[in-house]
Order: structure tokens, then C-alpha cells, then sequence
């Protein structure tokens, strides 16, 4: 995988600007995609013929020249003019228009099929590429005329000839995606089944294949109610798990495919109760430490592709074991999970600050119930690496870092919540320093968690606030004029946010801030 | 971010962890206006939480699959034929014979000398074809099993068998793996004017799984397995057994 993901960035042939500029376009259209729930759509996953280096870039083809295409390749009496007929079908297919022409006429679909089904392997394998090339089609008409080669497509995922079911599985995941009539016919026709069986091939391209085609599968509408269902009934879960055990055998192509598959399931809410029975838990467990020591050893392009779904998968499954206390949950008193989270945390700090977030949304669900994992966080001396989280501004966008704050705290809060003893823990160093910053930031969220966390450590351990450091800031600090709480102005999109980690917390920190603040600046060590 | 140097070794270490320290909660904490009680998150499908890891997500796909449309380069080698005993196709790629070898050859009953394209048709058609207890079992109970992996169901005749197929699995009524072998028949209506009628049926013996029960003569009900279909036609057993390759017609003769 990443070495043809390599290679194809080499041939393109424009300079590095140009790359960064179509790159940030791409992304700006994935994102309105995504916020219009339209990412699946075939449409964004490839280049148009004509933004691809322009190598054998072909003509579009009228009807009368496909109709000849397709009698020679039919009839025709040399086997080499045959297969070089259909390979200038599928040139003139890169289009759209020959694509539409190609549909509506007549018998072409059939011609194909039996093409498809005929018996030179070779012609078959043209044909299968001619499809694969309709499959990638704009239009989801096109992709809905495919299906009558669809249940061959799946009969041939049974074979032998692993470049073959390679190409069928990308034809059969680029229909999946585009056309709900593709799989509602796919899903009768036995895809799961077919898909069981492939998912068993030792071909490490066939591996990588059938993980795309199920990830597309899985991110239909109706995967939760019509295609999840079958897949737990199926032995592929116990296969994916298998792939993505880490080890010298582990591919990264192939566990970032399924590690996303994984995660399309777990998010969907369905059956995860399955999914920790069939020990998924220790899984991505293990997988997380195997992550966390690769990415301290190589400049390896892409981990935080197979990263990102991984912590997805555990942060959503950990949410669905209720306490610590659930019987042979042993990975869950591991510390070393908090120490790769860090490692990983740092990670994507250098490479893709985005995924922050994501990762301590883990560190949360870690800790929000387990003694273990946040005596864990104070054992490893973790506190000042997280406290270190709260000054990023110089790294992600302004919205991001108060977002990543917050994380922050509610995790700090999330230890400071279990009693003095963790409390006691948790005051030296420069926790305070940084809790001031915090209080004088105008986010509202920001601040209310803030004061969550100052009341927890005032409560459980008031001798803190005598200490040294404290005293001297607090009457630059603690000044009430300057705690103006402002309801924020925070854009909709980042209100769910508040919903989340707060509950709705509005308003009543005034209280609080007056009879902290008044408390300690009353306080007679303080003068 | 400054990690404590330890922290990697901790990674590689044993799994554990240190004694958790006593839980002592006091119920003022949690008194108004204070709120503030550890919760589990979890983000569902759809949720904006996941857009910037989802957009990373389908750049790369977009670099996969611009790959996977281009047609690989093959490895050019002098001209060999295929090995294989009764063909003679010619070849001057690796790829290329890889390929044809799999799909003609990989699953092919040595019988009658037909290429499926898996092992489980060719199992099929093996059964249905070629097994006499297999004709004595069908006359009394439903022995066509359906050709979809994982149905279990079993019907009387293969137009049964079909029936279910296309109205159950939605396959395509003209489904070529399920076509009885002697139907070469009219053309059907849909065919085109332009294009040849002639489409499927001439090509296609080589793939066909099974015939209908009334074709088969009574002489090739009152065969006797002699021999594994799999082994290649050249190799004898014994009495009985065929050598070389000898296609089914002539078979019937002789017996």
C-alpha cells in the first residue's frame, strides 16, 4: 500500500506548489461533503481523466465506433485483436459521455457479461476492466447499469487468480458506493458470504481489497439496520480482528482497512457487546501499543491513517463497558495504554494536530471511571506533558485549541474527582500557573471547567492554596473586575461541544468565581 | 510535548499497572452549582466530531483508487505455450498466463474438460454431473442445493433451483452458470438487431455447471464412479477408467 500510494505521487508531473494546492482544494471539497453527509459519494475518490497525468489519455468514443469494439471483441477470429478491441472500449470509458452512450445502447451490457463469462481469460480480464472503469462513473445511472455483471463479479471472488478478485472487489466496492439498488440486489446475492471467504486469501492486495469494498459497504445509510446485522453474523469479524493483530505478519495497508470497517461498525451502535466478546478490546489494545512503538521508531508516512480509526474504535467500545469492575477487563488496568496514548498524543501534535481531539477524547473515556488509569496518568508523570496541551495556539487553530483546553481539564477534573489522596497529587508543579491562564481565557466553557476543577482541589485539598507559587499570582490572577463572563460568542458549530462535556453549565460559575475568589483573597496567609 | 524519557520504555514493558489510590469522594463536589461528574462519550456515525479524521480517511482513498484504475505493467518474456495437456494458447506475459491458467485450468473437471470459476461450482457441477447416487438420491427428495455460498436451500429440479435464484438472490434471469447445456435455443426477444444474436451460448459451454435431469441418457445414470474427477484424465486406475482425453459424446458410445 504505501509504496504505490508513493509512486503514484512521483509520476505525477507538477511541481510541489501545485501538488499543495490541488491538495488543499480536494480537502476543502471533502469537508463540505462531509458536512452535507455526501462523503461517500464516488465522485470525490478519483481524479478526472483529465487531471490525471495525461498518459494514454483517449478520445470519447460514439456509438458506431463502440458498436465495432464490441463486435470484435465478440467475434472476432485473432485473440489479439479481440483484447485490443475491448482495451480501446475501456480507454474511450474513461469518459463520461462514452460511458452514457455506452449504456443506453442496446446489448452493450450484455455483450460485456458474456465477455466476462467467456472462455478466454484474457478477454474476461478486459472486460472485468471495463466494467471496473464504469464502475468509476460520475453518474450513479451508469453504476446501476452494471448490474447485471454483479453477481459474476461475486462468483469470481471465489477463484484463484488473486489479480482478478482484486479488480472485482474495486469494481465492486466503487457500485457499492455509488448505487443503493447495487446492494440492494448484492446483499441477496450473497456479497457477505463471498466476502467471508476472500477475506481468507494469503494475497496481501486480495486483503486490502475485500477492506475496501467492506468499509464502503459499511458506510451505506442503511448499513446499520440491513448490512451490519449480517456481517455479525458472519465469521468476518473474527477474520478482521485476526488482520489487525499486531505482529511481523501485520500489513498496514490492510489493518488501516479494516481498522476503519471496525470503526463503521463499532459507531454505528448495533451489537457491540459482540464485538468485546470477541475480544476486540484487547485487539486495538494491543494494536495501540504496537502504534505507539512504531511511531517512535520510523518516519513512516501515513500511521495516523491507521491510528485515527483505532483510537475511534476503543474510545467508542470503552464507552459501552460500563465500570471498571467488568470481569476480564485486564487491558483496562494496563498503564501502558495511557503511556502509548502520550506517545501518540505527541505524534499527532507533529504530524496532524487535528487528530488531538480524538485522542484525548480516549484519554477521557480512559480515565473517566477507572482509579487504575489515573493513578496511572500521576505514576508516569503525565500531568505536565498535559498541561502542555493548554498553550498551543501557535499550533492549531484558535477554535481547536480551546476545544483541546477543555479536553484538558475535564480529563484533570476527571482525576481531581476521585478524592483527596489524587488531589494531593495533582498540586505541585505548574498546574496552578496554567488553571490561571485558563480562568482569564473568555471562552465560557473554558473557564466553567476551569472552575470545576479549581473547586474540586480546593475542596479535597485546601492546604494547596497556601503554597508558594499561588500567593504571589493570585492578586494579579484572582482580580473579580477582569473575570467579566461574557456569554461567548462561540459559533454553532462548536456549541455541540458545550452540550457534551458540560451538560448545559451556564451561568452560576458567577457564584462560585465570587466565593472562591472572595475565600482565598480573604484568606489571611494570602494578606 | 516534553514526555518523561521513561515513558517509552513503559510501552515496551509488562503489562500493569501501579495500585490505584483510594477513591474518597465527597458529596459536596457535587453540590450546585458545581456539576461536574466523569462521563463515558461516545460519537455516533454521522457526528461533526469526526470530519477532520474522515477527510484524511478519503484523501488517501483518493490515492488508492486512481492506482487501482490504471492497468499494471506486465512482465514481457518469450513466447511459451500453456502446459496443460489439450491447449494450446500462447503467451508472452507472466501476468497473462498466471491468469488464464487460474480461470481455465484451476478449477476444471477433467471429465468433461469444463472450467468453472471456483471451487464450489466445479464441486457442484461434479455432484449434479458426473455422481450416479446423486440421480438416484434427486428422483426422490430435493437435491439441487442453491449455488449461492451459505443458502441451504435444496430444490427438486435446477428450474426450481433457478426460480429461487432470481426471485430470492435477485440474480440475472439468464444467469449463464445455471443454463442447461443443450438449450442453444431462440434467440430471446431483448437481443439487438444490430448486434449478433449469437451472444452468450457459443462462448459459454466452457463455463455451464449443470443440465437438466432429462438430458442425461440412462447409460450415464448407470456409470460407475470409478475414479477421483480431479485427477487429470491421462492417469489410470484400472479397469474401466479412461486414458487420455476423451470427450463426453464418445464416452456414451462405448458404454
Amino acid at each position: 500500500m504505501w509504496s504505490r500510494r508513493q509512486s503514484h505521487l512521483r509520476r505525477v508531473a507538477c511541481g510541489v506548489e501545485e501538488l499543495r494546492c490541488r491538495r488543499r482544494e480536494q480537502e476543502a471539497a471533502l469537508r463540505k461533503a462531509r458536512r452535507e453527509q455526501q462523503l461517500v459519494s464516488k465522485r470525490l475518490l478519483r481524479e478526472s481523466p483529465e487531471e490525471a497525468a495525461g498518459e494514454g489519455a483517449a478520445a470519447v468514443l460514439g456509438e458506431a465506433e463502440i458498436q465495432q469494439f464490441l463486435r470484435l471483441a465478440q467475434r472476432g477470429t485473432d485473440e489479439k485483436e479481440r483484447e485490443k478491441a475491448l482495451v480501446s472500449l475501456r480507454r474511450g470509458l474513461q469518459h463520461l459521455e462514452t460511458q452514457q452512450t455506452f449504456i443506453w445502447m442496446e446489448g452493450s451490457m450484455r455483450i460485456l457479461v458474456g465477455l466476462l463469462t467467456c472462455n478466454r481469460a484474457l478477454l474476461q480480464l478486459e472486460a472485468a476492466r471495463c466494467l471496473h472503469e464504469l464502475s468509476h462513473s460520475e453518474q450513479s445511472a451508469v453504476a446501476e447499469a452494471c448490474l447485471p455483471a454483479t453477481s459474476y463479479l461475486l462468483i469470481y471472488l471465489s477463484g484463484h487468480s488473486s489479480d482478478f478478485i482484486e479488480l472485482c472487489l474495486y469494481t465492486l466496492g466503487n457500485l457499492i458506493v455509488e448505487s443503493e439498488a447495487v446492494r440492494r440486489h448484492l446483499l441477496p446475492q450473497g456479497i457477505v458470504p463471498a466476502l467471508a471467504s476472500c477475506i481468507q486469501s494469503p494475497h496481501v492486495a486480495v486483503l486490502e481489497a475485500v477492506g475496501y469494498t467492506l468499509s464502503q459497504l459499511l458506510q451505506a445509510k442503511e448499513a446499520p439496520e440491513k448490512i451490519i446485522p449480517h456481517i455479525l453474523d458472519s465469521t468476518l469479524l473474527q477474520h478482521m480482528l485476526q488482520l489487525m493483530q499486531p505482529g511481523p505478519k501485520l500489513n498496514p495497508g490492510v489493518a488501516v482497512e479494516f481498522a476503519w470497517s471496525l470503526h463503521y461498525i463499532i459507531c454505528s451502535q448495533v451489537n457491540n457487546a459482540l464485538l468485546i466478546t470477541h475480544g476486540a478490546l484487547s485487539t486495538l489494545v494491543l494494536l495501540l501499543l504496537d502504534l505507539a512503538e512504531v511511531v517512535q521508531r520510523t518516519e513512516d508516512v501515513g500511521l495516523e491513517l491507521l491510528a485515527c480509526p483505532v483510537i475511534r474504535c476503543l474510545s467508542n467500545l470503552l464507552a459501552e463497558v460500563a465500570t471498571e469492575d467488568v470481569g476480564g477487563q485486564m487491558e483496562l488496568r494496563d498503564e501502558r495504554i495511557v503511556a502509548a496514548l502520550f506517545i501518540l498524543l505527541e505524534f499527532f501534535l507533529q504530524k496532524q494536530p487535528s487528530l488531538l481531539p480524538e485522542g484525548l477524547w480516549l484519554l477521557n473515556n480512559l480515565t473517566a471511571n477507572s482509579p487504575t488509569l489515573c493513578t496511572s496518568l500521576l505514576s508516569l508523570d503525565l500531568i505536565e506533558p498535559l498541561l502542555q496541551l493548554l498553550s498551543l495556539s501557535n499550533v492549531v487553530t484558535v477554535l481547536d485549541c480551546i476545544y483541546v483546553s477543555l479536553q484538558v481539564l475535564t480529563v484533570l477534573c476527571n482525576v481531581a474527582e476521585k478524592g483527596p489522596a489524587y488531589c494531593q497529587q495533582l498540586w505541585p508543579g505548574p498546574l496552578l500557573p496554567c488553571l490561571l491562564n485558563t480562568v482569564a481565557l473568555s471562552d465560557t466553557d473554558v473557564v466553567g471547567q476551569s472552575l470545576e476543577l479549581l473547586q474540586l482541589l480546593f475542596l479535597y485539598q485546601p492546604e494547596g492554596l497556601n503554597s508558594g507559587p499561588f500567593s504571589c499570582q493570585a492578586g494579579a490572577a484572582f482580580n473579580p473586575a477582569s473575570f467579566k463572563i461574557h456569554q461567548g460568542s462561540l459559533g454553532p458549530r462548536r456549541i455541540w461541544r458545550r452540550k457534551v462535556f458540560q451538560g448545559g453549565f451556564n451561568g452560576h460559575y458567577r457564584h462560585f468565581l465570587l466565593t472562591v475568589v472572595g475565600g482565598i483573597l480573604h484568606r489571611p496567609t494570602l494578606g | 510535548m516534553l514526555l518523561p524519557t521513561a515513558l517509552r520504555a513503559r510501552v515496551a514493558g509488562a503489562p500493569g499497572a501501579a495500585e490505584p489510590l483510594p477513591v474518597e469522594r465527597n458529596p459536596e463536589a457535587r453540590a450546585a452549582p458545581f456539576r461536574f461528574v466523569p462521563r463515558l462519550v461516545r460519537f455516533p456515525r454521522e457526528h461533526e466530531f469526526f470530519e477532520d479524521g474522515d477527510v484524511q480517511r478519503h484523501l488517501y482513498l483518493q490515492d488508492v483508487l486512481t492506482q487501482v484504475a490504471e492497468a499494471p505493467e506486465k512482465s514481457r518474456v518469450p513466447e511459451f505455450t500453456c502446459q496443460v495437456a489439450g491447449c494450446c494458447q500462447v503467451f508472452a506475459a507472466l501476468e497473462d498466463y498466471q491468469h488464464h491458467y487460474h480461470m481455465m485450468h484451476g478449477n476444471a473437471c477433467s471429465l468433461c474438460s469444463r472450467a468453472f470459476p471456483s471451487e464450489h461450482l466445479l464441486d457442484t457441477h461434479i455432484l449434479e454431473w458426473h455422481d450416479s447416487l446423486f440421480q438416484i438420491l434427486a428422483e426422490r427428495q430435493d437435491m439441487y442445493q442453491c449455488l449461492v455460498e451459505g443458502c441451504p436451500e435444496k430444490f427438486k429440479t435446477t428450474q426450481d433451483r433457478k426460480d429461487h435464484m432470481v426471485r430470492l438472490h435477485l440474480y440475472p434471469a439468464d444467469f449463464r452458470f445455471d443454463k442447461p447445456k443443450t438449450n442453444r435455443g431462440p434467440a430471446t426477444p431483448e437481443t439487438v438487431a444490430d448486434l449478433s444474436t449469437r451472444t452468450l451460448a457459443d462462448d459459454g459451454d466452457a463455463m455451464e455447471v449443470c443440465c437438466e435431469p432429462t438430458s442425461l441418457t440412462p447409460a450415464r445414470v448407470g456409470e460407475r464412479r470409478t475414479y477421483n474427477h480431479r485427477i487429470p484424465s491421462t492417469i489410470c486406475f484400472g479397469q474401466g477408467a479412461l486414458r487420455g482425453f476423451k470427450s463426453t459424446k464418445k464416452r456414451n458410445k462405448h458404454h
